[in-house]
C-alpha cells in the first residue's frame, strides 16, 4: 500500500468506527482504539485547559462530552494544542444541551480571550507620563492601537465578566449563588503587561473606545466615539484605566516604555 | 560533568526545578508546548536554561508524513532552538499529520522503502534547517502492519545510517511493543546499535481497561515498572553511560518523588561510569 492512500485511509479510520477498504482489518485489530482514544483524550484535555470557567461552571463530564463533539466538529489543524479550542464560544451557542445555559457562550468567549491574550506576539505598551508631557494637539492628532495581547468585548443582557471572574476564583461566589447577580449587560477587557494575564470590567464606552483604536482612528476621534456612546462618561478616568492595564500600544517610540510585553 | 539523568517537566513544576541542584541534571520539554507568538508562555523557559541544560523533544513534526515537515512548525521549532539551545534535540519515528489535519498523537509508520525515503528525507530536512543532528525515538506500538518489510531494527538503523541522526532509545517503549507485538524486548535492545544511541527515556505504562495486560499502554502516568528498570540496566551495562530520561505527563507526583526516581537512573549510570569494563564483561 502506497504511504499516501494508507495515511489517507487511517486518519480517516481515527474518526469513524465504521472503515472499509485496504485498512478494515487494520483497524479492526483491538490496538486501533488506543490511538482513537489517546486522539480525543488529547483534544478533549487541550479544550478542558483553555476553557477553565466553562467547566468550572459546567462541571469537568458536561464539558467533556460537549468538547467531543466540538473535537469532531473542528479537529486540530497544528500540532500544538496551546491555541486549540477557537470557535468553541461558537459551538456552544449552537449546542442542544447548552440550550438551558445561554450565559455559557460569554463566558467562553472570555476564557477564550484569555488565552489569545496569552500567546500574543509582544509589543511596548504607550506610557501614560509620555502623554501627561504632550500638547493637546499632538495629543489629539495621535494613532494608539490595542497591544496585540488586548481582547475587549461587550456582552449585552448577560453578566458575562461577574460569571467568568467568579468561576475562575478571581471574585467570591455571591452568597446566593448566581442567580442573586445584577442581571444586565457587561463588558470585559483582558491585557498582557509584565506577562501577567489580567481581565478587568470596563463600560461600554471603553469597548467604543478600543474599536476606533483597532481601526486606526486618532486619539480624539476615539475619545469621541466613547463620548458618543455614553456622553456622560468619565473620559480621563477612562483613558488613564486602559492605559494602566497596558490595553494600547503605538508604533512612536517616543510614547512608549518597555519593549518586551 | 555531563549529562547523567534528567526529567520530562511542565511549568507548574519549572520553580522547583530551576533551583534544584544534582550532578548532570537536566530536563526535557516538548516544544510544541512552548509556540507561542510572544509573552510569558515562552519566557518561562528562559530562567530553567539558565539553571540546567535543557532538551527539545518533540512531538509533532511528523517526520514519518508522506509530505514535507509543516514549514510554520519548523520555524517554531528552529526560533525555540536559536533561543534556548538545546543540549538534545529529538523526535519520533511516526506521524500526526495529514493534508491540514493534526493529531496528538504518534501514529505508525510502515516500514517500506517508500517510507524510508520520506522520513530520510524529512529529517535531513530539520537538520539542515536547525544545523544539528537529531535523535530519533522508537514510538510504542499497537498494531501489526501487514505490509512492513524491515524490522524496525533495520529501519532505524537504516534511517541513522542515511542521515547522520541518533536514536532515542525508550526502553518504555520497546518493552510495550515487544508485550503488545510477541517479541524479546532483551533482543532488541541487544541489538541497536550502541554507538548510535544519543538518549534513553524511561517511562510507566498503564494495562489497558478492556485487555489488562494483553494490550499495554505508553501512558507515562505511573512510575518506572521494575522489568523496564531492569532492561534499562542491561542496555547501560552494555553501551555504558547515556543521558536518561524520566518521563511523567499524567498523574504527576510532587518534586521531591521526580526527583528520586531521577537519582535511581543517575545511581544505575554512575555505577556504569566507574566500573565500565567490569560490567561489560559480565553483559
Amino acid at each position: 500500500m502506497k504511504l499516501h492512500a494508507y495515511q489517507r485511509d487511517f486518519m480517516a479510520a481515527l474518526w469513524h468506527d465504521v472503515v472499509v477498504g485496504p485498512l478494515a482489518a487494520l483497524s479492526a485489530q483491538p490496538g486501533f482504539a488506543v490511538y482513537r482514544n489517546t486522539v480525543m483524550k488529547g483534544c478533549v484535555d487541550a479544550l478542558e485547559a483553555n476553557y477553565p470557567a466553562v467547566t468550572a461552571l459546567v462541571g469537568r463530564d458536561w464539558l467533556r462530552a460537549a468538547a467531543a463533539g466540538f473535537v469532531s466538529e473542528s479537529p486540530p489543524t497544528q500540532a500544538s494544542l496551546l491555541d486549540y479550542g477557537a470557535g468553541f464560544a461558537d459551538f456552544l451557542a449552537r449546542f442542544p444541551p447548552a440550550a438551558e445555559l445561554p450565559w455559557l457562550a460569554s463566558v467562553a468567549q472570555l476564557d477564550r480571550d484569555w488565552t489569545e491574550s496569552h500567546l500574543a506576539p509582544d509589543a511596548s505598551t504607550v506610557d501614560p507620563v509620555s502623554l501627561v508631557a504632550t500638547s493637546p494637539a499632538t495629543l489629539a492628532g495621535l494613532c494608539l492601537r490595542p497591544h496585540p495581547a488586548s481582547r475587549w468585548r461587550w456582552s449585552a443582557d448577560i453578566p458575562a465578566f461577574s460569571l467568568w471572574s467568579i468561576s475562575r476564583g478571581l471574585a467570591p461566589q455571591p452568597e446566593n449563588g448566581f442567580a442573586s447577580l445584577p442581571w444586565r449587560g457587561e463588558g470585559a477587557l483582558t491585557t498582557r503587561d509584565a506577562d501577567r494575564v489580567e481581565t478587568t470590567a470596563i463600560p461600554r464606552a471603553a469597548c467604543a473606545m478600543l474599536d476606533a483604536c483597532a481601526a486606526g482612528e486618532t486619539f480624539s476621534a476615539a475619545a469621541a466615539a466613547a463620548l458618543t456612546l455614553d456622553p456622560a462618561i468619565d473620559l480621563p478616568t477612562l483613558i488613564s484605566s486602559l492605559l494602566r492595564t497596558g490595553a494600547l500600544t503605538t508604533d512612536d517610540p517616543h510614547f512608549t516604555k518597555d519593549h518586551t510585553r | 560533568m555531563g549529562l547523567s539523568a534528567g526529567l520530562g517537566i511542565k511549568p507548574a513544576q519549572f520553580t522547583l526545578a530551576t533551583a534544584e541542584h544534582a550532578d548532570g541534571l537536566w530536563f526535557e520539554v516538548h516544544p510544541e508546548n512552548y509556540f507561542a507568538d510572544g509573552g510569558p508562555r515562552v519566557r518561562c523557559l528562559d530562567s530553567l536554561r539558565a539553571a540546567h541544560p535543557l532538551s527539545l523533544h518533540g512531538v509533532g513534526l511528523s517526520l514519518g508524513s508522506v509530505g514535507r515537515p509543516a514549514r510554520a512548525h519548523l520555524e517554531r521549532l528552529h526560533q525555540l532552538c536559536t533561543r534556548l539551545e538545546p543540549v538534545l534535540v529529538s523526535e519520533h519515528l511516526a506521524w500526526s499529520r495529514w493534508d491540514d489535519r493534526s493529531v496528538p498523537d504518534l501514529l505508525p509508520v510502515p516500514r517500506t522503502q517508500e517510507a524510508l525515503d520520506c522520513v530520510s528525507r524529512n529529517i535531513a530536512i530539520v537538520q539542515e534547517t536547525l544545523g544539528r543532528t537529531i535523535a530519533l525515538e522508537n514510538p510504542s506500538h499497537y498494531l501489526t502492519l501487514a505490509f512492513d518489510e524491515m524490522s524496525e531494527l533495520d529501519f532505524l538503523t537504516e534511517l541513522v545510517r542515511r542521515t547522520g541522526c541518533g536514536l532515542l532509545v525508550d526502553v518504555s517503549n520497546v518493552f510495550v511493543s515487544a508485550n503488545n507485538l510477541g517479541f524479546d524486548p532483551a533482543d532488541w535492545l541487544a541489538a541497536v546499535p550502541a554507538t548510535a544511541i544519543h538518549e534513553i527515556h524511561l517511562a510507566g505504562h498503564s494495562e489497558d481497561p478492556l485487555l489488562g495486560g494483553q494490550l499495554l499502554i505508553d501512558s507515562h502516568d505511573h512510575a518506572v515498572d521494575a522489568r523496564v528498570w531492569s532492561l534499562f540496566e542491561g542496555l547501560i551495562a552494555r553501551i555504558g553511560s547515556r543521558p536518561t530520561l524520566i518521563e511523567r505527563d499524567e498523574h504527576i507526583p510532587d518534586f521531591v518523588t521526580l526527583m528520586a526516581e531521577r537519582n535511581r537512573a543517575a545511581m544505575i549510570l554512575e555505577q556504569a561510569i566507574v566500573a565500565p569494563s567490569r560490567q561489560r564483561a559480565s553483559a
